[in-house]
């Protein structure tokens, strides 16, 4: 396949080094390149720092209002059902101010793909606490950590689509190390196909890295998603119609 | 050529309109007094080949209609007051993306939770943007239930015509009351082409549809100044109103909606008495008529401005600087909020007391 016509154009990403981010948009790229699904594909871009992930897609994007993109990515499934639409944002958009767009959209069983990046905290605004930061960690509004008492235990998303009946894939995944985005990539894949084959709502849930405001090296902030992420969040398949 | 001529309420009107100009997605949460909307296109659109879709909030029922609009197919929300005051941040993206969909806001008593009276308090509202940032919305004001059915068939034309949200902005009287009108099809039925539309990039290069300008130096300036071009095009192009009696008239009433409706009704009694008073009736609300407004009250020595608010609309009334060629015309209100309608004795009386020397 040429330069031209690959999912991610060629060039710099403007996303910190060792960002979760790159590592998923370039997952789901390369997932949609294999199923050769680029021009049929209409993607969201969610508010924060990947609402720039217009600039790296090479396929019909839409920048939406924070926490929207399960509504709009609605609107468009409906009204182009033979059309691939994915949905990607962050834990801001999809647990914290979209919560009830994201889990209406799961229990509606919109025939979508749907990538949640959890990296534990605010990005773009510059890491306040996110509905995922985990108890103990600090971030520039839970300067002690954060206390469960003030504000709750993270909130996990797989888990509480698990209770739902329309859901027909849901997986929580990291990408953390090169095992890890392998199975990542499969779990993306699985999403889309789903989706290709009018199975209905796939969910992938994304550990990422956010090493800048995590206050973290590169080596250290993918051990924290090793050690401290997946050990509140468990990195498995929670869901697969398929067995 | 022969109509179908049926009663219907002007919520059904409106409805039956949007299906009949190729409308293809509803979505909405409930809300009184507007709920035969939903009612009505729940069964009726996917009737016709569309999608109807209950939100589970204002919020989501707006973006739907986001999404939905942006593949290029037409599609519309409805709501009342509250709903569309949780839909204004979605309006101002829909505007700044420049996308056309139709939002119908029957609005009941405010603020807060209010009633569910018919109201106009939402007038400042929907005529100055009503969310964030520089923007407009062509506002359209019927005051019958044919006119709920015709200017929802004009916004979507409008709306295409643009690439602008429209709103149809009604008070709650209209949405309830039920009158004999003709199902009209459409003059202009045919596509406008959409080339921004997301429909998938094949045989063509992306589209994306934003509303972010954060990179490229002044890129924000120069979009808020692309949109402010269209709305002068709109205003110079659209300004929309009915006068009635103007021929004579040295007072003028101006009323939009149902007020509209009873000062017609009082004027022309007043007019049995001797009194040389007009009606001036904008049915664009943004861009408002100033143009024929000035034309209609010059020779006017007083405008009554009568509304189902505190008084919002005279404030335009008052900034289309009517050139005083006889007198100053002096501007009088009528009107309280909360639900209150002008009784068509009690406009009379106005009127009458309005004319003395």
């Amino acid at each position: 396949m040429n330069a031209e016509n690959r999912t991610i154009r060629s060039g710099r990403m403007h996303y910190c080094p060792v960002c979760g981010h790159t590592i998923a948009q370039r997952l789901i790229g390369d997932v949609m390149d294999e199923l050769g699904i680029r021009e049929r594909t209409i993607g969201t871009a969610p508010v924060g720092c990947a609402v720039l992930l217009y600039d790296y897609f090479n396929c019909d994007i839409i920048e939406c209002p924070h926490g929207r993109i399960p509504a709009v990515a609605t609107g468009i499934k409906r009204m182009r059902p033979d059309n691939i639409v994915f949905a990607y944002g962050g834990d801001g958009d999809l647990l914290s101010i979209g919560l009830a767009e994201t889990i209406h959209c799961a229990n509606r069983g919109e025939n979508i793909t749907m990538i949640f990046i959890n990296n534990a905290v605010y990005g773009m605004t510059g890491g306040q606490m996110a509905p995922t930061t985990l108890i103990g960690q600090k971030t520039i509004t839970t300067p002690e950590g954060r206390m469960s008492t003030e504000t709750g235990s993270p909130l996990r998303i797989c888990e509480m689509f698990a209770t739902l009946s329309s859901p027909v894939f849901i997986e929580r995944v990291a990408v953390h190390d090169a095992p890890h985005m392998q199975r990542a990539k499969q779990a993306i894949r699985k999403a889309f196909v789903n989706q290709i084959e009018g199975k209905g709502f796939s969910f992938v849930e994304v550990l990422s890295m956010c090493p800048t405001h995590w206050r973290m090296g590169g080596k250290e902030s993918c051990q924290f998603v090793g050690n401290e992420m997946a050990g509140y969040f468990p990195i498995k398949k929670f869901r697969d119609v398929d067995g | 050529m022969e109509h179908e001529k049926m009663l219907v309420m002007g919520n059904v009107a409106m409805s039956e309109a949007a299906i009949r100009a190729g409308c293809r997605f509803y979505a909405g949460y409930p809300i009184t007094p507007q709920n035969e909307v939903s009612e009505y296109l729940a069964s009726k659109l996917p009737a016709a080949g569309g999608v109807f879709v209950q939100a589970e909030s204002e919020l989501a029922a707006i973006n739907m209609v986001y999404g939905a609009a942006s593949t290029g197919e037409r599609a519309m929300t409805s709501s009342s007051s509250p709903g569309i005051s949780l839909m204004q941040e979605a309006i101002s993206f829909i505007a700044a993306a420049q996308i056309p969909c139709f939002i119908a806001n029957i609005m009941r008593g405010g603020p807060g939770l209010g009633n569910i009276q018919g109201s106009q308090a939402d007038y400042f509202q929907a005529t100055r943007g009503g969310g964030h940032g520089d923007y407009r919305l062509i506002v359209l004001a019927p005051w019958s239930v044919q006119e709920m059915y015709d200017l929802t068939t004009l916004a979507f034309e409008l709306g295409d015509k643009y690439q602008n949200p429209v709103m149809l902005l009604a008070d709650g009287i209209l949405g309830q009351m039920a009158e004999a009108i003709e199902f009209r099809e459409p003059v202009a039925k045919k596509k406008v082409p959409k080339p921004w539309a997301l429909t998938g990039c094949e045989g063509r290069k992306p589209n994306v549809i934003r509303t972010l300008y954060l990179q490229q130096k002044d890129a924000l300036e120069e979009k808020n100044a692309e949109l402010q071009a269209k709305y002068d095009k709109i205003t110079a192009e659209l300004q929309l109103s009915e006068t009635r009696f103007a021929e004579d008239a040295d007072i003028a009433v101006v009323a939009y909606g149902t007020p509209a409706r009873i000062a017609h009704w009082a004027i022309k009694k007043a007019r049995e008495q001797g009194v040389k008073v007009c009606l001036f009736r904008p049915i664009t609300l943004w861009p408002f008529p100033v143009l024929e407004l000035r034309k209609v009250a010059r020779h006017c020595r007083k405008i009554l401005v009568v509304e189902m608010s505190q008084g919002q609309m005279i404030e335009d009334v008052r900034l289309a600087r009517i050139p005083a060629t006889v007198v100053d015309p002096k501007i009088e209100f009528m009107g309280r909020g909360g639900g209150w309608y002008p009784k068509p004795k009690e406009l009379l009386a106005k009127i009458l007391e309005v004319a003395k020397p």
